[in-house]
């Protein structure tokens, strides 16, 4: 399923919407983009294939935002971090569900898969986020 | 260039840091230029002002975009050419990055370079999302980040990776505050400790309201020419002998690192080649600190101290007025103010006071190389330029 236009921030939303997590491969280098972009920024190719990924990673950091902006005000105190999953790729997502005892740099998490609470100022994309494993 | 001037600065101007109730941009915009003008009796602006390049972040805060001409118009110079620079917090590092170009490549050999925000009239929670458009929007702000969230964020990996502590970032802003009490600029003059920030509101741990710059109302400028038509407006010009600018990705997320910026190191490189000084020659340095933790991480990509160390740095009092290489003299963004716009060009504005001895009480004796650090967003951005003086 390689093309040259579909490797766009839109369609990497609608796989989520059916709980995928895809990434972009180059076909002429071989690098792998997260989010997909239509150019690679390696190699300028523009051949893609789609590469499904597990959704599970590493925390590599986190914050807990108490002062959100205007949307986000209503879930705040909520936990945002940055996840390492495989191939080197990294995604940053909200942690929930997790006690802030439990919430520990190094700790093993999957993504999931939430409803949009943002009104429609915003995209209405499918969101995701991270939970415990 | 082996550290040969690559532009002078003939003089600089500074509004007051603080909240201006009723005036617009253009007005505090006019303050910081009025005071260029005086400051240089010999420059006869609408005869020798060939350019003007001004940092302004944000157009949703007074509804307004088109800033370069806005504040061309209010300051007496229309007809020259007048160019709107946008970096975010950037935003006239940026726009004396792009005098620098002006003046070099021989198109106007005296420029106009500053930089304005008016930001106090909107409330907190507008401001965070107005900043937060510095970041990546389908990967960041859609799922909630705010600006202290993504320094947050690397404070925690550089607590994680260094045992950086709570207290080392407090002790940034006890520093910077009791700075600022000696600049009658700044925004905030109160004293404040380590138990103060420690137990101040979080923000976004493990920030908290104490480790945050200001939401502020300001404007900076300075005037730029060739080296060697500066002895024509001053006997005391202040030399940019290096100058470095570098970008990142856009999202937090994708760097390599998250305990330092490489837009930084890349551009501290740069400008120190450039300029043939060493990071142990440094006199004194106005660095980004848009959050106190940003201040540590700065003292390690400017090679102020090894990597991990920035914490022991601070601690050891050696940043400090009267320290090794004293950081932050005008009160930084932490406590002298952050009008993100303008704030590139207010650290000149600080460290030309201070290579010219006209920074007073807090004055670094026998100060003679400066550097300036102004970094944009996350730092998709980073601006660093050295200067001396003669």
């Amino acid at each position: 399923m390689s093309t040259t236009s579909a490797f766009t921030i839109e369609q990497f939303y609608r796989f989520l919407e059916q709980r995928k997590l895809m990434a972009g491969k180059c076909l002429t280098c071989g690098k792998i983009h997260l989010p997909p972009r239509p150019l690679c920024d390696s190699c300028y190719g523009q051949i893609f294939e789609w590469v499904e990924l597990s959704g599970k990673g590493k925390l590599l950091t986190y914050t807990i935002i108490h002062v959100a902006p205007s949307q986000f005000q209503t879930m705040a105190p909520y936990t945002v971090g940055i996840v390492q999953l495989e191939k080197g790729l990294k995604l940053l997502g909200l942690i929930s569900d997790v006690p802030l005892e439990q919430l520990k740099v190094g700790m093993d998490l999957t993504i999931d898969f939430v409803a949009c609470r943002l009104d429609k100022t915003w995209p209405q994309w499918q969101r995701y986020c991270f939970k415990a494993v | 260039m082996n550290g040969k001037p690559l532009v002078s600065i003939v003089s600089a101007g500074l509004s007051k840091f603080g909240k201006h109730e009723g005036l617009y941009a253009r007005e505090i915009f006019a303050l910081a230029l009025k005071e260029a003008l005086d400051r240089c009796p010999k420059l006869e602006p609408k005869r020798h002002i060939k350019a003007v390049f001004v940092g302004h972040m944000g157009e949703s805060y007074e509804h307004q975009g088109h800033m370069g001409s806005t504040a061309a118009d209010w300051g007496g110079l229309i007809g020259i050419p007048a160019t709107r620079t946008e970096a975010a917090c950037a935003s006239s590092g940026v726009a004396l990055r792009s005098g620098i170009y002006a003046v070099l490549s021989g198109l106007a050999d005296v420029v106009l370079v500053g930089g304005v925000e008016k930001m106090t009239h909107r409330t907190t929670a507008e401001v965070t999302e107005y900043l937060a458009m510095a970041s990546d929007y389908p990967f960041e702000q859609f799922h909630g980040v705010t600006f202290p969230g993504l320094f947050a964020m690397m404070a925690t990996a550089h607590m994680n990776a260094y045992g950086t502590t709570e207290e080392q970032m407090a002790r940034v802003a006890v520093k910077n505050h009791r700075h600022a009490l000696l600049n009658p600029k700044a925004h905030m003059q109160k004293e404040l400790t380590v138990e103060t920030v420690l137990a101040s509101k979080l923000v976004s741990w493990p920030l908290k309201i104490y480790d945050c710059s200001l939401i502020t109302d300001g404007a900076s400028c300075i005037i730029l020419t060739k080296p060697d038509l500066a002895s024509k407006f001053t006997d005391t010009p202040v030399h940019i002998v290096g100058s470095g600018q570098a970008s990142d990705t856009i999202g937090l997320y994708e760097r390599q690192s998250l305990t330092s910026l490489n837009s930084a190191r890349l551009a501290a490189k740069i400008a120190y080649e450039m300029a043939d000084i060493r990071p142990e020659n440094v006199d004194v340095a106005e660095v980004h600190d848009c959050f106190t933790f940003a201040e540590i991480m700065a003292y390690e990509d400017l090679g102020f101290c090894k990597v991990g160390e920035g914490g022991k740095l601070v601690e050891k009092n050696e940043t400090a007025l009267g320290g090794r290489i004293p950081v932050n003299t005008s009160g930084g963004l932490k406590a002298k103010g952050h009008p993100v716009g303008a704030t590139g060009v207010a650290q000149a504005y600080e460290i030309f006071l201070q290579l010219t001895g006209q920074a007073e009480q807090r004055q670094v004796k026998g100060a003679h190389v400066g550097l300036t650090h102004n970094v944009g967003g996350s730092g998709a951005t980073a601006v660093v330029h050295i200067y001396r003086s003669d």
